[in-house]
């Protein structure tokens, strides 16, 4: 088998083997469910009251905050469903333009359903800016819902400031921090924000788990019906294993954070210097702005992503792009769109998502790799610098 | 993951006749970076037999949009105009040994592209696909014209909006698009019956007239208990027979002119003669 290059760890990430090991029990050993009133299945039950306890102290928060879901989607679904129930009267939502699809078309269909969405825009290095959400608030504003870290770009927001401008004009905010867990220092008791959305397959649990933070006396209605399960905050018999998983997940991730970041990052740092480097016409995306220390959008000047990311494939490299032709739909990310990137680099962006997985050697091998994909690709394109058209295009930085 | 057929990566890792002659004798280019693709294709042509002698490709797309052009120069060298022109996506699309759906209109884009290439031959004028006054621009987002959509439809028989959107991009972008090209279709398969109507074989024209009464005018019908039998085709004489409730109704001559005549005419043509036996 040919050696995998894995660099797309925001798409999802390889389950830790203590994380694997700690789950196993739960598929054939402890197997009962937590309801039953036998001791087979209410032994399980301690087991996920440990787990609550380890994810409340990766996010600083109290276990009883702390609601199972089954992925990041439904934890962003359910927030933003019970902001709206608990506020019959208020028809408006805020939201950014580059958010994730769990909010942006959840927000998109609300807009057929009698609410209006404001969509925040974003500045060339892709941030926000705090006034134009300070101008948006209204007296209808049921929800904000902001991501806390950008999948694409990695670009921070300033999520905690946020929470304080909407705590002060008495509007629920939610963030989407499936991207910021486990890489950003997150402290629930120290700030405003009511919900919080996470995923287990982003910190090296499996995938089909996930959580929502609900501040206690944050007013909930519940997504799911049935029966009692968290609570009353979510039916469904509770997905023990994965539950387990994310525990111990989340216990590395506290642990080793900052050890990791620091690791992350120099690899980032070295992969995004050489390939900046090595290869003229570049850009960084997101590169005035913090952003998460494993995440690189680069885009490289008149060659078209999915190519790239299929060269790159035949090499054992696994990347993303934001562009269009490699998800089926036909424009560049709506991220870069609202970032302004120019239609000349938008077309040719890659992300590399690194994770501690990640070694010197596999980022040098990238390094020696890239070069030669962008050229042959810039030899096949009908574009170049020379191109008339594209005078305009030069300004770009680096 | 795309499921790229074996030829199409090929194609892609090593495509055939890249660049760009420098004294072409025919230019052709479609697309722009906005759409994210484009395609300029150069010819030498030998001016007494009018066979494409060499043909070369710059693009800047993706793998299939890549595989496609390579596909095409090697498809067109050796072949006169006059063959070239016959060409379509479809032929460019089995070269390849097939491309997935939401992909086809790279293989649009090769045909399109040749079609300019062999224009700019013929005229002398431009080596651009233009898109003039008299071509009607449907999708903005990647500047389709109605032409263009048209040809499409009727080249690869193209039912649904997605499926125009999966052969030449329009309504792939903002979407507003999607209404008008669904009008388009509609108008295009509604021109078609009526164009071959008298042309058809007696099956074809069964077949149809089946389609009409069942989808159209027998659920009407049927709400109050009756239905319409097609009973016999004499040229464009269509001869029904009213059963059911219909049958000792009162008002039956009224639906059938309201209803019966209106349906038939407007889906097929004005011309036809419908008898009530």
């Amino acid at each position: 088998m040919k050696k995998i290059y894995y660099f797309d760890n925001n798409a999802t990430t390889r389950v830790h083997d203590e994380v694997k090991k700690e789950m196993e029990p739960f598929f054939t050993k402890l197997y009962g469910n937590p309801s039953s009133m036998h001791f087979f299945g209410g032994q399980v039950q301690k087991y996920v009251d440990e787990s609550r306890k380890k994810i409340s102290l990766l996010l600083g928060c109290l276990p009883e905050e702390i609601i199972f879901t089954s992925c990041g989607t439904e934890s962003d679904s359910t927030a933003i469903y019970s902001a709206l129930k608990v506020n019959p009267d208020k028809k408006h939502i805020i939201t950014s333009a580059v958010e994730h699809p769990a909010v942006i078309n959840l927000c998109k269909h609300l807009e057929t359903q009698g609410y209006s969405v404001t969509y925040l825009n974003v500045n060339e290095d892709g941030m926000i800016d705090i006034n134009d959400l300070k101008s948006a608030i209204r007296p209808d504003t049921a929800v904000v819902s902001i991501m806390w870290a950008n999948n694409e770009t990695g670009v921070i927001f300033p999520v905690e400031e946020i929470a304080d401008i909407c705590h002060e004009k008495g509007v629920l905010f939610h963030t989407d921090a499936v991207q910021a867990a486990g890489k950003i220092d997150i402290d629930l008791s120290k700030n405003k924000i009511d919900m919080l959305s996470i995923s287990g397959h982003k910190l090296h649990s499996p995938k089909g788990i996930g959580v929502l933070f609900v501040r206690k006396g944050v007013k909930f209605a519940p997504f799911l019906l049935g029966g009692h399960q968290e609570r009353g905050r979510r039916a469904g018999t509770e997905n023990v294993p994965y539950i387990v998983g994310l525990g111990k997940a989340s216990e590395i991730a506290l642990a080793n954070m900052q050890k990791e970041n620091d690791y992350v990052r120099k690899l980032r740092e070295k992969l995004e210097r050489g390939l900046v480097e090595k290869i003229p016409n570049t850009r960084i995306n997101g590169l005035k702005s913090p952003r998460l220390p494993n995440t690189l959008s680069i885009s490289f000047g008149f060659v078209e992503g999915e190519s790239i990311i299929m060269l790159l494939s035949e090499k054992g490299i696994c990347a993303s792009t934001g562009s269009a032709c490699s998800s089926g739909s036909l424009e560049p990310s709506h991220v870069l769109m609202a970032m302004k990137i120019p239609f000349t680099h938008a077309q040719g962006t890659v992300r590399f998502s690194l994770s501690i997985y990640n070694t010197e050697e596999e980022v040098d091998y990238i390094l020696k790799v890239m070069p030669d994909v962008i050229k042959r690709l810039r030899e096949i394109s009908a574009f170049n610098d020379e191109t008339p058209q594209f005078e305009n295009a030069k300004d770009i930085h680096h | 993951m795309w499921n790229y057929t074996d030829k199409v990566m090929e194609h892609f890792k090593n495509p055939k006749n890249v660049g760009e002659i420098k004294d072409a004798d025919a230019v052709g280019e479609v697309g722009s970076i906005v759409c994210g693709d484009a395609l300029k294709l150069t010819l030498k042509i030998d001016p007494q037999s009018h066979k494409i002698i060499d043909a070369k490709f710059k693009t800047f797309g993706c793998a299939s949009a890549i595989a496609s052009s390579s596909a095409l120069t090697e498809m067109i060298k050796g072949k006169t105009l006059e063959e070239a022109s016959k060409i379509t996506n479809q032929n460019i699309a089995e070269y390849l040994g097939g491309l997935p759906d939401e992909k086809m209109h790279c293989s649009v884009m090769g045909m399109e592209a040749l079609e300019a290439a062999i224009d700019n031959y013929n005229t002398k004028k431009g080596g651009k696909r233009i898109i003039g006054e008299q071509e009607k621009i449907i999708c903005k987002c990647f500047n389709v014209s109605e032409k263009t959509i048209l040809k499409a439809i009727e080249l690869n028989n193209l039912k649904t909006v997605d499926e125009v959107t999966h052969f030449t991009k329009a309504g792939g972008g903002c979407g507003q698009c999607k209404g008008e090209i669904e009008k388009i279709l509609k108008d295009f398969w509604a021109s078609k019956i009526k164009m071959n109507f008298s042309d058809m074989t007696v099956v074809e024209k069964i077949k149809i007239i089946e389609k009409i009464l069942n989808d159209d005018i027998n659920p009407k019908l049927k709400a109050d208990g009756g239905f319409l039998e097609l009973v016999d085709i004499d040229n464009n004489k269509i001869k029904v027979k009213f059963l059911g409730a219909c049958s000792v109704c009162k008002s039956a001559d009224t639906t059938f002119k309201e209803v019966v005549e209106k349906e038939l005419k407007s889906k097929i043509n004005g011309d036809i003669e419908i008898v009530l036996v």
